[in-house]
C-alpha cells in the first residue's frame, strides 16, 4: 500500500468556495448548455462509473456476501451466516492482530505527528537552509514503504546490528529489536516515524498561512511562547492538524507490506509483528479461506469507519475555521 | 500589516549577539535531526560495498575494506533472470501507471470540479468516501474477477484501476486544482463557441500541468515501491517488478550473499531518488498547495 504523501484539504472548506462561484455562473448559463454538460459530464464520468462499480462497489457488496459464507478458493462454501464472525471473536490470531494494530498505531500516529510538527515550526522561521533541510526531511518518506527499506531496517535491528551494538553502550542487554517481542513492534513504529516528512510539509503550509499579525499581537500583551503556541498556533493549525491525523490513522491501520517484509505472513516473533493486513492476506492468500477472511475485512472497514466518525464528530468541537462561524 | 511588519524587518539587518547565537542554535538543532534521519539511508549506501561479514556488525557508515562484488552479485539478478529485466518489469508498470494516471483523472476531475450535472455531487461523495476506505475490502472480489478474466499473473490488474480513475486521492487533487481556475475562462471560451471538449484540451489540460507533474512523479514512486499488488498477482519471477524480486532474494539468497542484497536494495531506491532530486521543488510545493489551499 503506497499511498502517496497525504495531502488534501479541510473538508469544510473545500465546500464553501465553490458555492459561491456557481450562483454568479449559473445565471448566465442556457438551458442548451446544460443539457451538454448532462452529456459530457457522464461521457467524462464513464470509465470512473465502469471502474467504480465493476472494482469497488460490486466487490464491496460480493465481500460482504463472502463474509457469510465459508467460501474457500478450491473447495468453494455455502452460507454459514454469522459464524465467521463469531469464529473471529474467538479466534486467538484476531485478539493477536488487534493488539498489534492498535497499539501501532497508538503509538507511531502520535509520534509521527509531534516530530513533524515540531521541524516543521523549526523550519517556517525564517532563516537560511530552509529549502535544504525540508528536502532532506522529506526524502525518507519516498523510499520508507518500500521492499527495500524494510530490508534494510532488518538489518539495523538484527542481533548484533547497529541498534543492538549503540544501544549496548546505555547497557540494553534486550539484543537487536526483530528477535525481541517485546520490543519488535518498535521497528515498524520507527519506520513510520522515520516518514514525518510528509506531513510535515503540509504542516509548514498550514504554519505560514498563520498571520503574523497574530503573534505580534500576543506578543505586546505579553503572551510567552507557549501560551501563543497553545493559544494562536494550535487553533489555527487545528484543520491541517485534522486532516493530518486523520489520514494519518487512517494509513495506519493499513500498514502492510514493510509489516510483510519484517515479521512474515505468521508475524514474527511470536506474533508480535501480527498486522491486522497481514493477518488478512495470510487467510486469504495462503490459507484461502477468503470468506473467513472477507469477515476480517470488514471487520477492518466497520473499525476504521467507527474511527473516522469519532474523528469527524470531535473535529465539530475542536477544529477552528478562521473566517467562518465556526460549527 | 506594515505598521505591524516595519520594525521586525528594521531589527533584523544589524545582527545582534543573541540572534547569531540563536541562528546557530537552530542550525545544531537540525544537524542533529538530519543526522539521525539520514543515517539509515547512509548506511544502505555503504553496506553495499562492504564485504558480507562486515554489513550487519559494523554499525559506522564508513566501510573498513571496500570490495564491488556485491554490485557485481547484484547485476545478475536472481535465478538466471538479470537484474535490468526487474528493473524493465517495475518501469514499465510505473510508465502505463502515469499514463492510466493522467488521462483518467483529468477527465474525471473535470467533470467533477467544472460541469453541473444531476448525480455530480453523489459521485464526488463516492470519491472522497473511497479516499478513506481500507483497500483490503475489495481484494479478495478483486482477486476472483481478475482470475475469472485469466489474467492473473499479468500487469493488468496492475495498472487496470489507474485508467478508470479509482485513484481517488489523484481525483481529489484534479478536482481541487480546477475549481482554483476562474469561471470566466470557460465562459469566454464558451462565447467564442468552444465546446467542452474544446475547453478540456486547450485550456484546462494546459492549465493543470502542475497538478499533471505532480501526480505523475507520486504515480511512479508509489507504483516503484507497491509491494501487494505484485505479490498477490505476479508469480513468474520473469515477470517480477524490483519489490518481488527484493522479497524473493530475502528469502532465498540472502544467508548466503547478504552484501548482494543490499546492493539490490540500493539500485532500486536510486530510481526514486533521483526523481525526488530532480523534481523536489515541483513535488513539495504540490502537497503543500493542494493540502492547505481549500
Amino acid at each position: 500500500m503506497s499511498a502517496p504523501p497525504t495531502a488534501a484539504p479541510p473538508a469544510a472548506k473545500a465546500g464553501a468556495a465553490p458555492a459561491k462561484q456557481k450562483k454568479s455562473g449559473a445565471k448566465r448559463r442556457s438551458a442548451i448548455s446544460r443539457r451538454g454538460e448532462l452529456l459530457t459530464g457522464y461521457t467524462f464520468m464513464t470509465p470512473w462509473i465502469i471502474g467504480s462499480l465493476v472494482f469497488t462497489v460490486g466487490p464491496m457488496l460480493w465481500s460482504l456476501y463472502l463474509s457469510f459464507t465459508d467460501y474457500h478458493l478450491i473447495l468453494g462454501g455455502d452460507f454459514i451466516g454469522f459464524d465467521n464472525y463469531t469464529a473471529m471473536f474467538a479466534d486467538p490470531m484476531f485478539a493477536r492482530a488487534v493488539k498489534v494494530t492498535l497499539l501501532y498505531v497508538v503509538l507511531a500516529v502520535p509520534l509521527k505527528l509531534a516530530a513533524s510538527l515540531a521541524v516543521a515550526m523549526l523550519l517556517t522561521q525564517k532563516r537560511r537552509g530552509i529549502g535544504f533541510y525540508r528536502a532532506a526531511f522529506y526524502m525518507p518518506s519516498l523510499i520508507a514503504m518500500s521492499v527495500g527499506m524494510a530490508l534494510v531496517w532488518k538489518a539495523l535491528f538484527a542481533a548484533d546490528g547497529p541498534q543492538d551494538q549503540f544501544m549496548s553502550l546505555f547497557g540494553w542487554e534486550g539484543g537487536g529489536f526483530i528477535g525481541n517481542p517485546d520490543v519488535s513492534i518498535l521497528m515498524l513504529v520507527l519506520l513510520s516515524v522515520w516518514t514525518f516528512g510528509a506531513p510535515m510539509v503540509i504542516f509548514m503550509a498550514g504554519l505560514l498561512q498563520v498571520p503574523d499579525e497574530l503573534h505580534e499581537a500576543a506578543e505586546v500583551d505579553g503572551a510567552g511562547k507557549w501560551h501563543r503556541f497553545v493559544h494562536i498556533t494550535i487553533p489555527m493549525l487545528s484543520p491541517v492538524i485534522f486532516f493530518n491525523v486523520l489520514m494519518e490513522t487512517v494509513h495506519a491501520f493499513q500498514m502492510f507490506g514493510p509489516a510483510f517484509i519484517i515479521g512474515g505472513t505468521a508475524g514474527g516473533p511470536a506474533w508480535s509483528t501480527l498486522f491486522y493486513t497481514v493477518r488478512i492476506y495470510a487467510l486469504a492468500f495462503v490459507d484461502l479461506r477468503m470468506g473467513y477472511a472477507s469477515a476480517w475485512a470488514w471487520m477492518l472497514v466497520l473499525a476504521v469507519g467507527v474511527v473516522t466518525l469519532i474523528m469527524f464528530r470531535a473535529a465539530k468541537n475542536l477544529v477552528y475555521y478562521a473566517g467562518e462561524d465556526n460549527k | 500589516m506594515t505598521a505591524a511588519t516595519a520594525p521586525r524587518t528594521i531589527t533584523r539587518k544589524p545582527r545582534t549577539p543573541a540572534e547569531r547565537g540563536k541562528s546557530l542554535l537552530w542550525h545544531l538543532c537540525l544537524l542533529a535531526a538530519l543526522v539521525v534521519v539520514l543515517y539509515p539511508a547512509f548506511w544502505v549506501v555503504t553496506a553495499s560495498i562492504k564485504p558480507n561479514a562486515d554489513i550487519i556488525t559494523d554499525m559506522s557508515p564508513i566501510p573498513t575494506t571496500i570490495t564491488w562484488e556485491n554490485f557485481a552479485s547484484a547485476f545478475d539478478g536472481l535465478a538466471g533472470v538479470p537484474l535490468w529485466r526487474f528493473f524493465w518489469n517495475s518501469f514499465v508498470i510505473a510508465a502505463l501507471s502515469v499514463v492510466g494516471i493522467v488521462v483518467s483523472c483529468s477527465i474525471t476531475a473535470y467533470a467533477l470540479g467544472r460541469l453541473e450535472f444531476p448525480g455530480r455531487k453523489a459521485m464526488f461523495a463516492v470519491v472522497i468516501a473511497t479516499l478513506l476506505l481500507p483497500g483490503q475490502v475489495m481484494l479478495i472480489p478483486q482477486y476472483l474477477i481478475f482470475s475469472e478474466l485469466d489474467v492473473v499473473n499479468t500487469i493488468f490488474p496492475l495498472v487496470i484501476g489507474k485508467f478508470l480513475a479509482l485513484d481517488a486521492f489523484f481525483v481529489f487533487m484534479y478536482v481541487q486544482f480546477l475549481r482554483g481556475i476562474p469561471r470566466e475562462l470557460d465562459q469566454a471560451a464558451t462565447i467564442d463557441g468552444a465546446g467542452h471538449f474544446r475547453i478540456f484540451f486547450s485550456i484546462m489540460l494546459p492549465l493543470l500541468r502542475p497538478a499533471i507533474v505532480t501526480s505523475s512523479i507520486f504515480t511512479f514512486i508509489g507504483s516503484w515501491n507497491d509491494f501487494m499488488g505484485p505479490l498477490i498477482y505476479l508469480h513468474e519471477i520473469e515477470k517480477f517488478p524490483l519489490p518481488r524480486l527484493l522479497q524473493s532474494y530475502n528469502n532465498t539468497e540472502a544467508v548466503s550473499n547478504y552484501g548482494g542484497m543490499m546492493a539490490m536494495t540500493l539500485l532500486s531506491l536510486v530510481p526514486v531518488v533521483l526523481f525526488f532530486l530532480v523534481f523536489q521543488k515541483f513535488l513539495i510545493k504540490g502537497i503543500a498547495t493542494s493540502g492547505v489551499k481549500g
